[in-house]
């Protein structure tokens, strides 16, 4: 039994690094603080800016350099990954989002609707290309 | 949020309801956003890990190369002048243009420019609206062309000195590789050379794309239309054993049936008479590389460069200096060849970091491989004495000028400190800002522009804004995957980065689209690899799988993935993409190999092993046989097959017995007149994806 878990965890780790070492371009261990928000979603969480902001906190350095280093990523990362933290957002809920948006009702929104609620409201720095979804 | 107002509960509500759809709308977004990117990014990473291990494995074929081209590329000194041109009287310069009119013929059907000497702008416009309309500039025109840079570039020291005075900015371009659209691109946003408009080019016009002969004409046309104001550095492409491994030789020999020879001849010329870097107001260096913790300007100002005929090929004078093995007359038996299996294991190890200086082991390696191919070769019967000539040590170049060529042509830059053997590419060595920062010291440089490495957006800049990496072919890898730029430098050094990306269809794709174009193809290229190495992988496979099952912990086929291929890649992240995963987590090793096969079936009796070899060194092999092939009738006899294969698989640490090349040679002899037609051979070693769904455009 811990034999199992022990793989599972080494498992979960290399696929951390993985990830981090696509965007450490340039294979030193340390990518820009920028692209953190990228890695931690394409291992599959799915956090809100305010969650990332904490779990930047913890990452970064006490003095924060703009990189992040592999070696205080892991650890962080690896504990969101078993306790299964930033779940994902099943799709009929996604559509009951899209469908309070849609305030008239119409079955769909237009480019300025969507790109209206997603700089005005909430917690968010702004949007950019948003036409390739429409 | 807490705050007391008069609006009513519902309102409140209401807005609750759509700033928390809003938030999660957001977070979902943004996951597939990174989504995207990270599928992006390790497209480009498979891309870019296949060219340098390429790129690598060319490094170390180079000997074998070299013994190639040294052996059987030598031309007839008395044979006609354009059928077989003798080297000489082709890099004579005493060959006047005048001699190339009266020998080479014009017809009256030819409706392309027909260019006069000395060149002016209108020449150039003809040329840029030739290429335009796709026509091709006749033999006479290039060679005349070719000879008349040759005398150009011969008068320019090796390092350039511009300034920006008068107030002009100075464009460099970056890596072009045969894309000529870039070119236009890059004319049309930026005006053409002129005495206003002053550019540098920074190397690697030629090989990959499909005009590297336009692209080096344009350019050479407005080198001698100014002089003063358009600069050529050479790039580590701007070598004729690379051309003729990257496309370019053949672009020329196919473009120009008669007299393709002899204009390669001459551009093997040109090519070693381009300048090594340029220097603008003493204070930005502009090479295509990088540099080393060696490297002294000083000393490649003075070299004779133009005796660096490749950097494929190591100085023959290093043979002298470790003379371990002595050339002996060849006895009567053949050579066993179990002695020369040490050759698999030196072969990884050119490239390795070893204690001893990087530098001595890399080329000493190389020099003592080309000297146990004379010896195979003079053992095997190949090679008669005679055709074994002493090197002429006058136009030979010494160990460090060659070496210190090699570091600003081939190293890459790199944010770790230090300078270590550039792995990746075989050459030259990865250099750290420390390395930066001195060079800068000792000659009071303030910047470094270099070229080199493919960058997503045609640029980057590092070691502290010190390094810049300038690269003008975009959608290098596939449509989509990366675009150029080009730099502008005014007279303050500050520079000004432009960004362009040629697109045909690709303007009408969304991102979702584009990357999936990208990552389409670079799927495909990593599963040709897999294909091309299914014994080695399906071995080691079988080594790990204990149970016998056919399958694996994901950590244990990832782990034989990157040791076998030698590719650092996410092959977690990939792995979906590669092969099946079963209900429980394990993954199906053999489902790698699936949809995967080779063109023609070929008998049985070739071992699969084999099959593989030839799929891997496709391209190289053509080289080859095109170089034993003399008459260019497309046949060799099986005479020759059967030494040159035994030779190469020597020289690749594959055993192999008479027996087997001998049914290999008989399989593919068609039909069994002794001649084999190895276009035909080779072309049944495509490997095919059964689910291509991409049409050839």
């Amino acid at each position: 039994m811990f034999l199992f878990a022990d793989r599972v965890e080494a498992e979960i780790e290399k696929k951390v690094i993985e990830a981090f070492e696509v965007f450490d371009h340039e294979c030193n261990k340390t990518v820009d603080v920028r692209e953190i928000g990228s890695i931690v979603r394409s291992l599959g969480c799915y956090p809100t800016e305010a969650e990332l902001q904490e779990l930047l906190a913890e990452i970064e350095e006490e003095e924060p350099t703009g990189y992040i280093h592999l070696e205080k990523f892991i650890p962080v990362m690896r504990k969101v990954l078993l306790e299964r933290s930033y779940q994902p957002i099943p799709e009929d809920v996604l559509l009951h989002a899209f469908e309070a948006l849609d305030e008239n009702k119409c079955g769909y929104l237009t480019k300025e609707q969507l790109v209206k609620y997603m700089t005005e409201e909430g917690n968010m720095t702004p949007c950019i290309s948003l036409g390739w979804a429409l | 949020m807490g705050c007391k107002t008069s609006v009513p509960d519902s309102a409140v509500k209401k807005s609750e309801r759509v700033l928390k759809a809003a938030v999660l709308i957001q977070r979902w977004y943004r996951v597939t956003m990174a989504r995207i990117e990270m599928r992006r990014r390790y497209s480009l990473n498979i891309f870019q890990s296949i060219e340098y291990a390429d790129e690598q494995a060319q490094l170390q074929l180079s000997s074998f190369f070299a013994f190639m081209l040294d052996h059987f590329s030598r031309l007839d000194a008395d044979s006609r002048f354009f059928e077989s041109p003798s080297v000489s009287q082709v890099t004579d310069s005493s060959l006047s243009l005048t001699e190339l009119e009266k020998r080479i013929e014009v017809p009256d059907s030819y409706y392309g420019p027909r260019l006069k000497f000395p060149l002016t702008p209108a020449d150039a416009s003809a040329l840029l609206d030739a290429f335009k309309n796709e026509e091709l500039l006749h033999a006479r025109y290039v060679l005349q062309l070719l000879h008349e840079t040759r005398r150009v570039l011969k008068e320019m020291p090796n390092i350039t000195h511009l300034s920006t005075s008068y107030s002009k900015e100075i464009t460099v371009c970056g890596d072009l590789h045969g894309k000529l659209d870039d070119l236009l691109l890059i004319f049309y946003k930026n005006g053409l050379p002129s005495e206003k408009n002053p550019y540098v080019f920074n190397g690697d016009f030629v090989d990959r794309g499909d005009n590297s002969v336009e692209i080096l004409i344009i350019l050479f046309a407005f080198l001698l239309i100014y002089p003063n104001d358009l600069h050529l550095n050479r790039g580590n492409h701007e070598d004729y054993v690379m051309n003729v491994r990257y496309g370019f030789t053949r672009e020329v020999l196919r473009k120009y049936k008669v007299h393709g020879k002899i204009i390669l001849c001459l551009l093997e010329d040109v090519f070693s008479w381009l300048p090594l870097a340029t220097v603008v107001d003493s204070k930005v260096l502009i090479l295509h590389g990088g540099i080393s913790d060696t490297t002294d300007l000083d000393f490649l100002n003075l070299i004779e460069r133009n005796k660096l005929r490749s950097l494929m090929r190591p100085p023959k004078s290093v043979t002298d200096i470790k003379d371990q093995i002595k050339e002996k007359v060849p006895s009567t038996t053949p050579n066993k060849y179990s002695a020369h299996q040490n050759i698999s294991g030196k072969r990884r190890d050119i490239s390795s970091s070893r204690s001893s200086p990087r530098r001595e082991s890399t080329s000493y390696a190389i020099a003592e491989e080309y000297q146990r191919l004379v010896k195979d070769g003079m053992s095997s019967g190949l090679l008669s004495a005679t055709s074994v000539s002493d090197p002429d040590w006058s136009t030979e170049p010494t160990q460090k000028e060659w070496q210190q060529t090699l570091d600003i042509l081939w190293s890459d830059p790199r944010s770790q400190r230090g300078c270590v053997p550039n792995k990746g590419r075989g050459g030259g060595c990865y250099f750290g800002p420390d390395i930066t920062a001195k060079l800068f010291e000792r000659y009071n440089l303030k910047m470094l522009i270099r070229s080199h490495e493919c960058k997503q957006d045609g640029y980057e800049v590092g070691h502290g804004g010190k390094v810049i990496t300038i690269f003008s072919a975009s959608n290098y890898y596939e449509a989509g995957s990366n675009r150029g730029a080009y730099i502008k430098l005014n007279p303050d050094l500050s520079p000004r980065f432009i960004q362009y990306q040629v697109s045909k269809n690709t303007c009408r794709q969304n991102l979702q689209e584009r990357v999936s174009t990208v990552e389409w193809s670079a799927l495909k290229a990593l599963r040709e690899k897999i294909y091309a190495h299914k014994t080695e992988l399906t071995e080691a496979f079988i080594n790990k799988d204990r149970t016998g099952t056919g399958k694996l912990s994901v950590s244990d086929w990832a782990e034989v993935m990157e040791s076998v291929l030698c590719l650092e890649l996410p092959w977690r992240t990939l792995r979906p993409q590669l092969a099946w995963s079963s209900p429980d987590g394990c993954i199906e090793y053999m489902t790698c190999f699936h949809n995967l096969k080779i063109g023609k079936p070929v008998e049985e009796q070739v071992q699969p092993a084999l099959v593989e070899t030839v799929c891997r060194f496709r391209k190289d092999l053509e080289m080859i046989f095109n170089f034993i092939d003399k008459d260019h009738s497309g046949l060799i006899s099986l005479d020759e097959f059967h030494q040159t294969w035994r030779l190469f698989c020597v020289h690749m640490g594959i055993q192999i017995d008479n027996e087997t090349i001998d049914k290999l040679a008989n399989s593919i002899d068609y039909n069994k007149d002794g001649n084999i037609d190895f276009n035909e051979f080779l072309e049944a070693f495509h490997v095919v994806h059964r689910l291509d769904k991409k049409a050839d455009e």
